[in-house]
């Protein structure tokens, strides 16, 4: 009797040590690993401080017409913030000159401010729906806003081979719910880079409304990794939106006062 | 129509030879701007003898930019309207020729420019700096180029900027022959002024601007001549009577609120003006809301509703004196940007109310359609609506971008 009991509490302690040893490597839940996978790659593209590109914007209708809007875009890394990013409009040619000015927040509605030059009006703009359209393209302002890591819940789903190399596929939950066009996001997340190669947007009644991919990554500054084409379609309208960047540079030294109000008034 | 003095001088003209040789010898030199051909049509004959029918107008306002790696740069932008019915619309003025500097911590603005203050949609108090080119548009949106130097501080705490005005630019209104006037008209060509200086009298502005968290607001101080004239009844050379601008000193103390909350914009704008005669208070405000993709239309709605209170009442120059204006702005997202702005006014005093509509789309990549209208639902004797009261029209403006 006595033994059998000593054998017993042998065997719970073994088994306890063991739970002990190699818990914290299984235990890691789909929504942990998520996470850490969405903030290994946020991680990697910490530090560019700054970021000139220019984008051009090519809207397709269902009947395969096209038409053509063109932008710069410049960035300021923030720390321990959202990115400052300044929006300015070289075409259509009607709204040229046209500037958004974005100071993103990791937490709570960003700050917006358009200018529109015919007037010279710097304007405040509302910015807490992000499900909008931006300049009539198929991407919504919270497709191209800085994609901070708090803005959203995580989960992994599988890995899986996308395009010849091993990915993470992980789903990621807007927090604000009320105001994102999407009920969930799933993303294509290479192995080695984690570079974003495919986005699928599941619209608020769950049902697949776009599909992203992004294709011709290049390395700057050694670093960095950028798409140069991106490719928006929505399945529910078949209209589609490519976006081609060219010129991308970083550390230019763009300044705080470059992003302020009073810059917007005299941006070229 | 006093015409600006200094458009004939010698001081423009060589700033436009500066303009053409740097532009000539410069890689970084710009032109864009817009043509655009317009037809305004009334629905009713005229009221007052003189005043003609419909209309047709060509404008043109090209922009000449050259600029400097560090954001330095020299704007030139004239612009010229020639109008079949109304003279006085018929007219040329130089928008914008100034050249900027920028400093680490400041920027010089020198030169004739323009500049906005102001939160609300459908009135615009606070706007003082550029006087309002009237007889281009009734909305107040429109301005005439104002000669400044103008330097802005921008700190950590807040904008200041300070302004010296040394040139006045007086109002534009319809002539005789054009709608949407007065009875008796106008006379520019005889404004009088208190100051002896007259339009070379220096008007001086300060303002403090801020944005903290989810405000923005300015404050500012202006001293000189009030961009908003009196009338005096008096006659023309014929004898006939005419209205006679009458532009006082004033001080005006200007404030302009705007919070952000969510998808509501509430927006406050209140002047206190001083002069020899009186001293009163106006003030408007009022909320936007907006509907980003309404019912997943893809279509963006914003709601906007305004009060405007002027304490001269019936005195006042405006039609606001208290006016509710209630407005749909709508921006469909489709390829044209097709967009509309809608406004519906009433005086709570009065109950005269006028509707108003602004809307275009790109036909094109350089094409725009526009289509404004304007309509007086109704008015009584002594409304600064009533004279307008037979002036319903629709415009249509085709413009071409370059």
């Amino acid at each position: 009797m006595k033994r059998r009991w000593r054998q017993l509490i042998y065997l719970l302690t073994a088994t306890a040590a063991a739970l002990f040893m190699f818990l914290p490597a299984a235990a890691e839940t789909p929504v942990e690993k998520g996470l850490a996978i969405a903030r290994e790659a946020d991680a990697r593209d910490t530090g560019f401080r700054d970021s000139t590109v220019n984008l051009l914007m090519i809207l397709r209708n269902r009947h395969g017409q096209e038409s053509i809007r063109r932008m710069r875009i410049r960035t300021l890394e923030v720390e321990g913030d959202g990115d400052k990013i300044l929006n300015i409009f070289d075409s259509p040619r009607d709204v040229r000159g046209t500037a958004l000015l974005t100071y993103t927040h990791k937490f709570g509605d960003d700050d917006q401010w358009l200018y529109l030059p015919a007037l010279k009006r710097v304007k405040r703009i509302s910015s807490r729906n992000k499900s909008g359209s931006f300049m009539g393209s198929e991407f919504a302002y919270e497709d191209i806003a800085s994609q901070e890591v708090e803005k959203y819940t995580y989960k992994w789903i599988r890995d899986e081979v996308y395009d010849g190399l091993e990915c993470f596929v992980i789903e990621r939950y807007p927090l604000d719910r009320k105001n994102s066009g999407y009920r969930r996001q799933m993303i294509w997340i290479d192995k080695k880079e984690y570079r974003t190669l495919k986005v699928d947007y599941y619209d608020r009644k769950d049902s697949l409304l776009k599909t992203l991919t992004l294709t011709g990554y290049r390395k700057y500054n050694n670093r960095f990794w950028r798409a140069s084409g991106m490719n928006m379609v929505n399945h529910q309208n078949g209209k589609s939106t490519r976006l081609e960047f060219s010129d991308y540079r970083f550390g230019v030294g763009l300044r705080d006062s470059d992003f302020s109000r009073n810059s917007l008034k005299r941006v070229r | 129509m006093g015409r600006p003095a200094y458009a004939s001088a010698a001081v423009p003209l060589a700033l436009v030879l500066l303009l053409v040789f740097f532009v000539s010898r410069s890689q970084a030199c710009d032109l864009s701007g817009h043509a655009s051909v317009e037809g305004r049509f009334f629905f009713r004959d005229a009221l007052f003898p003189g005043q003609e029918g419909n209309s047709a107008s060509v404008a043109l306002q090209p922009e000449f930019y050259h600029g400097r790696r560090d954001g330095s740069g020299l704007t030139f932008t004239p612009f010229a309207r020639f109008d079949s019915a109304d003279p006085e619309r018929s007219r040329f003025d130089i928008r914008e020729l100034n050249y900027l500097m920028l400093g680490d911590h400041w920027e010089l603005t020198v030169g004739i420019s323009r500049v906005f203050w102001g939160v609300t949609e459908f009135v615009h108090l606070a706007d003082i700096i550029n006087q309002t080119d009237y007889v281009e548009d009734m909305d107040g949106e429109d301005k005439l180029g104002q000669p400044m130097i103008h330097l802005s501080m921008p700190r950590d705490w807040g904008v200041v900027d300070m302004f010296v005005l040394p040139y006045f630019r007086e109002r534009t209104f319809p002539g005789e022959k054009g709608r949407l006037r007065t009875q008796p008209v106008v006379d520019t060509d005889r404004a009088v002024y208190e100051s002896a200086a007259k339009e070379y009298h220096v008007d001086l502005a300060l303002r403090y601007s801020h944005t903290a968290g989810i405000w923005d607001f300015g404050i500012y101080y202006f001293r000189g001549t009030g961009r908003e004239p009196d009338f005096l009844l008096s006659a023309d050379s014929s004898g006939k009577p005419v209205l006679v601008p009458f532009y006082v000193q004033i001080g005006q103390t200007g404030l302009d609120v705007q919070a952000v909350l969510g998808n509501w914009l509430f927006k406050l704008e209140s002047i206190y003006r001083t002069s020899r005669d009186r001293n009163f208070f106006a003030g408007a405000g009022g909320f936007e809301y907006s509907m980003v993709n309404a019912a997943s239309s893809g279509v963006d709605a914003g709601l906007i509703a305004e009060w405007a209170y002027d304490e001269r009442g019936e005195d006042a120059s405006t039609p606001f004196d208290n006016d509710v204006v209630l407005g749909i702005r709508l921006a469909l997202n489709d390829a044209a940007g097709t967009e509309a702005l809608i406004g519906i006014s009433r005086d709570l005093d009065g109950g005269d109310s006028m509707l108003s509509l602004e809307s275009g789309r790109r036909i094109g990549e350089a094409w725009k359609i526009a289509l404004d209208a304007f309509f007086v639902i109704g008015s009584s004797e002594g409304d600064a609506l009533h004279a307008l009261r037979a002036d319903d029209n629709v415009q249509v403006r085709l413009s071409y971008y370059f």
